[in-house]
């Protein structure tokens, strides 16, 4: 029963650019109609426009759990956008069989000052649930978000981890054919949200079809079996998770991405690889590169890196001062500073690299505005065992070793 | 199914799909109404205090001191009978119009007929009204005014209110969403429209070759229905209300249209 439950056919999404344009002032479009017979009418140039998302077709089979993936600005959200009927494309068309649901943020109309019950059924409204459904399920979603005690307090006097399970929890009883998803696992604790993929790789069994928008690739691959490539607004690659993800990646730490500017420098690169092998593993010598062109006279150019999980708490970091100094970079000039690391100490697992450009002759240190994610690999760290999350992030070159043992019979004989 | 097109020039209405969203209609005014009360030290008491304190004004300047007539009833009670249909107009065009940018969150991030919004916020002008109409009720023992048959067509006129702040509000909220100074326009818009009603004043002072032109606010129908259904003014102002009726059922299905054919950038630009 490969029955089909979303086709997109040529969808495209065009967005005007600059923000000044969106929403006049009604005074300046009164002026300019006045103003209009006598003047010339000037259309606005292709530059002035972006096109968000590009003759995407797809087609997602009913129970399918797809991950969409691709970096900052690739167009997963206006997607998921335009299939929740948020907002409409441009051009192309698409069909969708079955009541749709949009997690596109968990708590959407959660209000402060009403108790957590009121919450429950008027974001369950919003959501697009029935009363009568919400009832059903009431007790279910309250022993779900473990806020029993507090479900007639106001939600403004929740911890955020209570928030987000109330909310989440909400969500997670949305009982719709067709589940759209953006990035909402990315807040709570890690206990809640593992309970939290755990309900959704549950809804998906009882042949829903989701569709999942994260950054965070490991949970991308734990909850779907089929992943969809953006990058630039067109799909790239679908094929089932591990092999499309690890070409994403792969993809991603080859090619780099786009330059990013920044005040004094357009970042053209950040790469990271190991020495020997195509992907990284824990343990791997591996080398970070940072590319950079010179928008004004660098004195004394300098890098810090950082690594970060995916939830984005800091590992480490390496300031490039502390090692070695680079010659000054004129306006215009490339540079490449970079680290070898000896043996990457990171168990297998999404992490992401972020970057500070500085110039140590001016006490200039200019943040890159976006993070470089890169993967280390499944492989056999520890004999082999698959590892859980009790084994942390941090990989440890370990020896196990049985200590002299003494008899302790014979040592009071030999006393 | 779900058929999902581009933007279309003129979009039906979708009136079965407002139906499948009342219950959301119901908890977003439920919302409103819980969150005003709660946030406020005086609660629904303020439905009283906003009617009550413009009487006490009006009929000290108009009334008292302006002598403004009030075609022989106690100007108290003639003020006040206008003032109830007006503040049930004025709180809920103004609570509609902003109540799109009000609610972007929700509109960024969820589907729903959009039309919901602006609706609610009409629906939860209605409470304060009912509430404030308790002071009325009040009141008529205590001049010893006995509203005759007329009354029986009060809903009308009610109806007529509540229909004139969702048209006007349709137009407006939509409007605020693509031109953010709309906002500002909006009370002065109410100040203005409240002397073009025969609030303070009779509709009898408007020279007759005026009255159908000034029956063009429809407004003026609700107000002086309203002092004719309750206070049992002779003259029915017929004209007036068919008048203002034609001009509400024009403003509200432009409305209704301009709404949905907005509605569908409302997530791209509010």
């Amino acid at each position: 029963m490969a029955e089909v439950a979303i086709t997109c056919e040529n969808l495209g999404k065009q967005y005007r650019l600059g923000t000044q344009e969106t929403y006049r002032a009604l005074r300046e479009a009164i002026s300019a109609a006045v103003a209009a017979p006598f003047r010339r009418h000037k259309p606005l140039a292709q530059e002035d426009y972006i096109w968000a998302l590009e003759d995407v077709s797809l087609e997602i089979k009913r129970g399918e759990v797809v991950g969409i993936v691709g970096h900052n600005g690739a167009g997963k959200s206006t997607l998921l956008k335009i299939l929740s009927r948020i907002t409409k494309p441009t051009r192309g068309s698409a069909t969708i069989n079955g009541r749709v649901g949009s997690l596109l943020e968990v708590g959407t109309g959660f209000h402060p000052e009403l108790s957590g019950r009121e919450n429950i059924f008027l974001n369950g409204a919003i959501l697009g649930m029935r009363k009568s459904e919400i009832e059903r399920k009431f007790d279910e979603i309250v022993a779900f978000a473990e806020v029993e005690k507090f479900i007639d307090t106001p939600v403004k006097r929740y911890s955020s981890g209570m928030y987000v399970r109330l909310a989440f929890g909400v969500a997670a009883h949305l009982e719709t054919e067709v589940l759209l998803v953006d990035e909402v696992l990315a807040v709570g604790d890690a206990q809640f949200q593992k309970k939290c993929f755990a309900k959704m790789n549950e809804i998906g069994k009882h042949g829903r079809t989701i569709l999942f928008v994260s950054h965070n690739i490991a949970a991308v691959r734990s909850i779907c079996e089929e992943a969809v490539i953006l990058d630039r607004g067109r799909v790239t690659a679908k094929g089932a998770i591990n092999e499309t993800v690890d070409q994403y990646l792969a993809q991603m730490m080859v090619a780099g991405v786009e330059a990013v500017e920044t005040g004094n420098f357009i970042l053209s690169a950040v790469e990271i690889s190991a020495n020997r092998s195509p992907v990284i593993k824990t343990f791997d010598t591996v080398e970070i590169r940072v590319r950079f062109v010179a928008k004004t006279d660098i004195m004394d150019p300098g890098v810090f890196v950082s690594i970060l999980t995916m939830e984005s708490q800091r590992l480490t970091g390496l300031d490039f001062k502390d090692f070695a100094s680079a010659p000054p970079v004129r306006a215009g000039e490339t540079c490449e500073l970079g680290f070898t690391i000896e043996s990457l100490p990171l168990l297998p697992g999404t992490y992401q690299i972020e970057v500070h450009l500085k110039d140590m002759g001016r006490w200039l240190v200019e943040i890159v505005p976006r993070v470089y994610p890169f993967e280390v690999a499944e492989s056999q760290v520890y004999g082999g065992r698959k590892l859980t999350q009790w084994f942390g992030k941090v990989g440890l070159r370990a020896h196990a070793f049985v200590g002299a043992q003494e008899n302790s019979k014979a040592q009071v004989c030999s006393n | 199914m779900i058929k999902i097109e581009p933007a279309n020039a003129w979009p039906a209405i979708g009136f079965g799909e407002l139906w499948d969203y009342r219950e959301l209609l119901y908890f977003l005014t439920w919302r409103d109404l819980k969150v005003r009360y709660k946030q406020t030290a005086l609660g629904a008491a303020w439905a009283i205090i906003q009617p009550l304190f413009m009487m006490l004004v009006f009929s000290l300047f108009f009334g008292r001191l302006a002598g403004v007539p009030s075609d022989g009833i106690p100007y108290p009670l003639f003020t006040f009978c206008a003032l109830l249909p007006w503040q049930l107009f004025a709180n809920s065009l103004t609570e509609s119009s902003n109540s799109l940018v009000r609610n972007q969150n929700l509109i960024t991030k969820v589907y729903f007929p959009r039309l919901v919004v602006p609706l609610s916020a009409v629906l939860g002008g209605i409470v304060d009204f009912a509430i404030a109409f308790l002071i009325l009720l009040a009141m008529l023992p205590f001049y010893g005014v006995v509203p005759g048959w007329q009354i029986v067509a009060l809903p009308v006129f009610i109806v007529l209110a509540i229909l004139t702040a969702m048209a006007v509000g349709l137009w407006l909220s939509a409007l605020n969403v693509q031109y953010r100074d709309v906002r500002y326009t909006i009370n002065f818009l109410v100040q203005f429209w409240l002397f073009a009603t025969p609030v303070a004043y009779p509709s009898s002072i408007i020279p007759a070759r005026w009255r159908v032109l000034y029956g063009l606010n429809p407004m003026v129908g609700v107000v002086e229905g309203f002092r004719w259904s309750i206070l049992g003014k002779p003259e029915s102002p017929g004209v007036l209300v068919l008048v203002s009726a034609i001009v509400v059922v024009t403003l509200l299905i432009g409305g209704m249209f301009y709404f949905r054919r907005m509605e569908q950038q409302f997530a791209d630009i509010v």
